[in-house]
């Protein structure tokens, strides 16, 4: 919490430019076909006038290079190959001495300590073809949050070369699996988006499960067997203490926030009848949404709170179901083959992720809330449980091999781009944070 | 192991006994004599005669929850069990294979609990001897990644909680 809270007291001011790019020479990545041919970005390391502030500037330059690799759109050129040795961020570039290694664009930035203690972190981003400045931002900051502010460096490259918002400046909650199969620990872990930052919310005691964030990013729902039966809990990562959700008679599990997040909407169990409630938080009231014996779970609501999606077998299989926030309008939106489950609508609004499982495997796929266009983007032996990155262009997910411990993966909307997420142990069921306040 | 030697016996107990539960032959290691056995078996009425006399699971059909005749039999000898020991009480738990979906398969594993639960119910088990809970696809009996194995990790496990004799 360290980091969030240091983050508070930083602030950033847009640096004012003497020249803007004219909007028709925009440099630009698609985003839908930027895989096929990544943009080549050149990243300099960040000057300093010291050692340490050197270091910082390094450690800063490397986990834009990472995240804009990861990315998939970008191709961060090796620092090897520059020509031109930057030795001051207020000079421009000779813009030619980049074109000639084919950097389209060009990061340059510096780490300044201040007197109060905290380093200022600048930094610019050059058009070399266009010989223009594209953007630049500098934020104040205590020493150890260097990290952050990478990643909305990062997230300000990323919008600025692809006209979309950037989902670098963001952290994953999942869960972390140790142990043999018949008796598998799983706790909470939450870390930021590349991997970093590890660490766990709660103990080996009690196996945890489907966590998921708020849209505050402060809170995490999640289901948890601590008081014997699957029930659903609130985590506050401002206080780390945690919660159940309600007194309720049957189990309670699968719970998601509410788009404002001022309610929860989750699955009740009573008598092996499995149902859809939503619960405001705080009222406390809740509402049953759902009413058929058939399996109603794993609700999830589109971005304006209006529809959910959910998961129920009630014509048979296990297939995807939108209706209205107030429960009315039920309509079977999947009818492809085989059993569709977990779905997850993006927070754009255009599409909903899902697992699909047939013929032995399991994938993951989008379509959009009408269940049109559908569309796989990977597959396995056990895929499930995708969560979109905030800007609706990545998706997140498990995969688990025959016999072997899950992993976490992701995959762009092209279903190209397929990466493992670095992590210490095992892991499933991620959920992604929206971006940071 | 041990565990998967469990199961095995269980399946096999299920395939063979359509009359009366035999006293399950335990596995015998290859290795040494072992020290003195016991001459009669588990304790009766105690939490090792129930699971190795009666028996503690009954298993289901790929994304079922109706109990096969198998499965009434063996809820049969529990029901029977439970009257002759009247203090027991039962949590009931539901459990699935892994060719599902983590939720999907809590609410799949609660419905198979349930349909344990009243079954026994209906044979004269008082409701407030028998909790029911669902693990899903959390605590696979097998840890392989096969029909066998999850043939017999769709089951619901009748645990004794307590009342039953030490």
């Amino acid at each position: 919490m360290r980091l969030i809270k240091s983050f508070f007291a930083a602030f950033a001011v847009i640096l004012a430019f003497a020249f803007a790019a004219p909007a028709s020479a925009q440099l630009r990545v698609d985003i839908d076909e930027g895989h096929l041919n990544p943009m080549p970005v050149a990243v300099v390391d960040f000057l300093g006038p010291n050692a340490a502030a050197q270091q910082v500037g390094r450690d800063v330059s490397q986990v834009i290079r990472a995240n804009l690799d990861r990315s998939g759109l970008f191709r961060p050129v090796e620092p090897s190959a520059f020509i031109e040795r930057i030795s001051a961020m207020e000079v421009p570039p000779r813009f030619a001495d980049w074109r000639v290694i084919n950097a389209q664009a060009l990061v340059v930035g510096q780490v300044t300590p201040l007197p109060d203690g905290r380093i200022r972190i600048e930094f610019r981003l050059w058009d070399t073809f266009g010989e223009t400045s594209l953007t630049g931002f500098q934020y104040a900051t205590t020493p150890d949050n260097w990290r952050r502010i990478a990643h909305r460096i990062s997230d300000q490259i990323y919008e600025q070369l692809t006209g979309e918002r950037g989902y670098f400046d963001t952290r994953i909650v999942f869960v972390s699996e140790s142990g043999p199969r018949t008796r598998r620990i799983k706790r909470l872990m939450i870390m930021d988006q590349d991997g970093a930052n590890p660490f766990f919310l709660t103990s080996a005691d009690a196996m945890v499960l489907t966590p998921r964030f708020s849209p505050s990013t402060q809170m995490i729902t999640y289901m948890s067997f601590e008081t014997g039966a699957p029930r659903v809990f609130l985590y506050n990562l401002e206080t780390n203490r945690r919660e159940v959700l309600g007194d309720f008679p049957g189990m309670t599990f699968s719970p998601r926030f509410s788009p404002n997040g001022s309610g929860i909407v989750f699955t009740l169990d009573m008598n092996g009848n499995s149902e859809i409630f939503s619960m405001d938080l705080r009222a406390r009231s809740r509402v049953r949404l759902t009413n058929h014996p058939g399996i109603d779970t794993s609700p999830s609501y589109s971005p304006d709170g209006s529809q959910i999606v959910f998961n129920s077998d009630r014509g048979g299989s296990p297939q995807l179901y939108v209706m209205n926030a107030d429960g009315s309008g039920q309509r079977r939106i999947s009818f492809g083959d085989g059993r569709y489950s977990t779905p997850v609508w993006s927070p754009r609004g255009d599409l909903i992720a899902f697992t699909r499982q047939g013929g032995g495997r399991f994938a993951i796929g989008v379509m959009r809330p009408d269940g049109s266009g559908e569309r796989i983007l990977t597959e396995s032996y056990l895929d499930e449980a995708p969560t979109w990155s905030p800007n609706g262009r990545v998706i997140m997910f498990f995969r688990e091999g025959r016999g072997q411990g899950a992993r976490l993966w992701s995959v762009d909307l092209t279903g190209r781009n397929l990466r493992q997420i670095p992590t210490q142990t095992d892991a499933s069921d991620p959920a992604w944070s929206p971006l940071l306040p | 192991m041990r565990k998967i030697l469990i199961a095995l016996a269980a399946v096999s107990a299920l395939a063979a006994c359509a009359s009366r539960p035999e006293p399950t032959p335990t596995p015998t290691s290859p290795t040494a004599p072992t020290a003195p056995s016991q001459p009669s078996g588990p304790t009766p009425g105690s939490v090792e005669d129930f699971r190795v006399s009666v028996g503690d699971r009954v298993f289901f059909g790929y994304d079922r929850f109706d109990l096969s005749p198998e499965a009434r039999s063996v809820l049969e000898r529990q029901a029977a069990w439970l009257r002759q020991y009247p203090n027991v009480r039962l949590l009931v738990a539901g459990n699935c294979d892994e060719r599902g979906t983590r939720e999907y398969n809590l609410a799949l594993g609660a419905r198979r609990a349930a349909a344990a639960r009243d079954y026994l119910v209906s044979l004269g088990i008082a409701a407030n001897r028998l909790e029911t809970v669902s693990y899903g696809k959390e605590r696979p009996l097998d840890p392989r990644a096969n029909e066998e194995a999850w043939s017999v990790n769709r089951n619901s496990h009748s645990q004794i909680v307590s009342g039953a004799v030490s």
